[in-house]
């Protein structure tokens, strides 16, 4: 299991010298020390592969039409319901999921819990990357895309929360980068700037707090607009934010434990035994990092109805709509996770963290589409909609493994450092 | 030589926006809005649903003055006050600003009817939502919106109320939102009425001074005892709009969201905006602070290994 390509056994570069005592050179690193060859046949061999090739078969298209023939084309989004899947799925999703780069850069830098640090990077990565996209599938929305620069520069309306929102993230994209980035500056060999990086780390993680909490909790008050739209269970004025952003810890460590899990059992050979041998305990801690920010979410959540006395609306459909909502996306996990670390069992969290995940997904979609507009109708996405949300998600797929196959992420650079 | 033009307006534009931004985060621009009660002598528009029977002037008249696309049925086709879309009746889209409904009352004879167009909020949510500054509430009562820099995300849609603005989705190129702007341009700026004020052949539209307007309904209310709702939908509605409604059937028969708040939408945000300057000034102290409290045990291992040494 622990190979690359049949041909090769070895683990493809980890140091910046050949066994021979050579230097790698970039592009031999790109290609992964494989010939063209080589490297060709280890793609078409992987199964994923072929299944990507798929969606983008018709996914790409798609995109297209709806970058040439307007969103009306592939899209259900109607006056109605300005906001389909694309920012659904892909901004309210998407962020919470990528809240893992700066949870654990402050369990590591600001806690000092060093003992996260085999899985910090990838918790970094995670969180760049869906980010990242989250802002592709805003591009992918936006009805004028190529204006995305305005609220930044042109004509400024900063008393709106999409205004905070876009700042927040252009703004926490660099501070992801620069900490990722000394994962970049090992593997091209720039020792300078990893240094320079390392220290301002505290400077950089500090920064991710805030602008992660603002902008996490921002996309919450983004529904503070609609008091009348949203279903008043998915609605309270006063505890929107905090809502969105609690659930984006337990969201955000969850992704990190699949994402790591992912990487354990298809990458093994990328992963040293740094990360192999720290990996169970580490999605233990994680574990129960969630278990203790659903039982914050599930408390506030109940507040919530309190605070707005929606007590009534439990006994209609919508209520136990709500209550299966946070039955099986919180409460369910939430006693998979106190369970799975209180007997040291793993596989058990990680399955939590796999509804977790999707639990979260479900409630964005929710908050954003279903519960939205609750006294018109529901609006069911088109099927090129779910398509062009599926294949950025495969995009996001390939970056993240292309960047995980090269930079040391789940291994330690060996030589300098 | 143009290009390099093109290139030096953009940073300027740019540099503004940087100051632009330091200042607004100064200035307690949300203060002012509090304790803003609307323009003095905006222009609003009394709907009086007693008085309408259907006949569609308006919405013709709407059509021609903004020079919107030719509908499918002429204006006097009265068969689309039963078109239905997702058990809807019909709303204003990108070809149509303003369009007239009909409601069965239980109880009454004939149906009543409702026209549909933008309200023109006296702080409209639109307009507070929009991160770009597109929308404007001129002096003369009208929001308006500027296309050139409006990006296309549709927060004004899910932010209004009263689901008035509309997009172009069908357009690759130049898409924009489409809603009523009170004949801002042709008209208002001229002391006009709109056209389908001008257009309404039973005056069930009252043009005048939102101030006055108020004291007309309440005069009608007054005056025909029994015949009206005592309400005015549109005084408090979403923090008191430019058009208002008279209705002698309850409100939400006749197709009103009687759920809209009684005050401006942006005060639903103001608790989150409030939180901002808080995490931005305590967060970095707190998270230094546990960061030189978690590591304490380790700086003062390795001073007592340093001076171990001497």
């Amino acid at each position: 299991m622990n190979h690359f390509s049949n041909h090769k056994q070895e683990i493809p570069i980890v140091a910046p010298i050949k066994p021979d005592g050579t230097a790698w050179s970039i592009r031999e690193k790109l290609w992964l020390g494989l010939s063209r060859e080589e490297y060709k046949q280890q793609f078409l061999r992987n199964p994923i592969n072929w299944l990507l090739i798929g969606i983008f078969a018709v996914g790409i298209p798609i995109i297209l039409q709806r970058y040439l023939f307007g969103l009306s084309t592939v899209t259900h989004a109607s006056n109605d319901y300005p906001w389909g899947l694309f920012l659904g799925f892909g901004l309210f999703g998407m962020v919470p999921l990528s809240a893992s780069g700066f949870l654990l850069g402050t369990t590591v830098e600001i806690f000092g819990r060093k003992d996260f640090v085999p899985i910090e990077r990838l918790a970094l990565l995670n969180g760049l990357l869906g980010y990242f996209f989250a802002v592709v599938y805003l591009e992918v929305d936006l009805g004028m895309p190529w204006r995305l620069y305005y609220p930044m520069f042109i004509s400024l309306g900063p008393a709106a929360v999409l205004f905070l929102v876009a700042w927040h993230v252009a703004t926490y994209l660099s501070v992801q980068i620069a900490e990722v980035s000394s994962a970049y500056f090992e593997w091209i060999g720039w020792l300078k700037g990893k240094r320079f990086i390392k220290s301002i780390a505290i400077g950089l993680t500090i920064a991710g707090i805030i602008l992660s909490t603002l902008h996490q909790g921002a996309l919450g008050a983004l529904f503070n607009y609609a008091p009348s739209k949203v279903h008043p269970l998915w609605f309270s004025a006063n505890f929107m934010w905090i809502h969105f952003f609690c659930s984006a810890i337990f969201a955000g460590l969850s992704m990190v434990i699949i994402s790591s899990t992912l990487c354990k059992t298809f990458m093994t050979w990328r992963c040293d035994s740094r990360f192999m041998d720290n990996v169970d305990k580490l999605t233990l801690g994680l574990g129960k990092g969630c278990a203790y920010a659903m039982i914050t979410y599930l408390v506030i959540k109940l507040v919530g109805v309190a605070h707005d006395n929606d007590w009534a609306y439990l006994l209609t459909g919508w209520g136990q709509y709500f209550l299966l909502e946070l039955g099986i996306g919180v409460v369910f996990p939430m006693c998979l996770f106190a369970y799975g670390v209180k007997n040291q069992k793993v596989n058990l969290v990680r399955f939590a963290a796999l509804i977790s995940v999707l639990g979260i997904v479900w409630n964005r979609l929710n908050t954003a589409l279903i519960a939205f507009n609750w006294r018109l109708y529901q609006e069911i996405p088109h099927w090129k909609e779910v398509w062009v949300t599926i294949t950025i998600f495969a995009l996001y797929f390939i970056v993240y493994r292309f960047i995980l196959y090269r930079l040391p992420i789940l291994y330690q650079w060996q030589g300098e450092k | 030589m143009n290009k390099l033009f093109n290139r030096r307006g953009f940073l300027q534009g740019g540099l503004a926006g940087a100051a632009a931004a330091t200042i607004s985060l100064a200035k307690p621009s949300k203060a002012q809005a509090t304790t803003f009660e609307g323009y003095p002598n905006s222009m609003g528009v009394l709907v009086d649903l007693s008085r309408c029977v259907g006949c569609r002037s308006c919405e013709a008249a709407c059509n021609k003055e903004q020079h919107l696309p030719e509908p499918e049925l002429p204006f006097n086709d009265f068969s689309v006050f039963d078109e239905m879309h997702h058990g809807q009746k019909r709303r204003p889209d990108e070809t149509r600003y303003t369009v007239v409904n009909s409601y069965a009352i239980p109880g009454r004879e004939h149906p009543l009817f409702r026209k549909i167009q933008c309200n023109h909020c006296q702080e409209p949510a639109c307009l507070t939502s929009c991160f770009v500054n597109a929308y404007t509430k001129t002096p003369e009562g009208a929001v308006i919106y500027n296309a050139d820099v409006c990006v296309g995300c549709r927060t004004c849609m899910i932010a209004c109320p009263f689901n008035i603005p509309t997009f172009r989705y069908s357009s690759a190129f130049h898409p924009r939102i489409m809603k009523c702007i009170f004949c801002y341009d042709t008209r208002l700026t001229k002391g006009l009425p709109p056209a389908c004020v001008e257009a309404c052949p039973q005056e069930a539209l009252t043009f005048g001074r939102r101030t006055d307007l108020l004291e007309v309904g309440r005069q009608r209310i007054r005056e025909n005892q029994g015949t009206y709702v005592d309400h005015i939908y549109g005084e408090h509605e979403a923090g008191g709009t430019a058009w208002m409604y008279l209705s002698p059937a309850p409100f939400e028969q006749v197709g009103f969201d009687t759920s809209v708040p009684k005050e401006p939408i942006l005060n639903y945000v103001k608790d989150f905006l409030s939180i901002v300057p808080m995490v931005l000034t305590i967060w970095p102290a707190l998270f230094a602070g546990i960061h030189l409290l978690a590591t304490r045990k380790e700086k003062m291992e390795q001073q007592n290994e340093n001076q171990g040494e001497v």
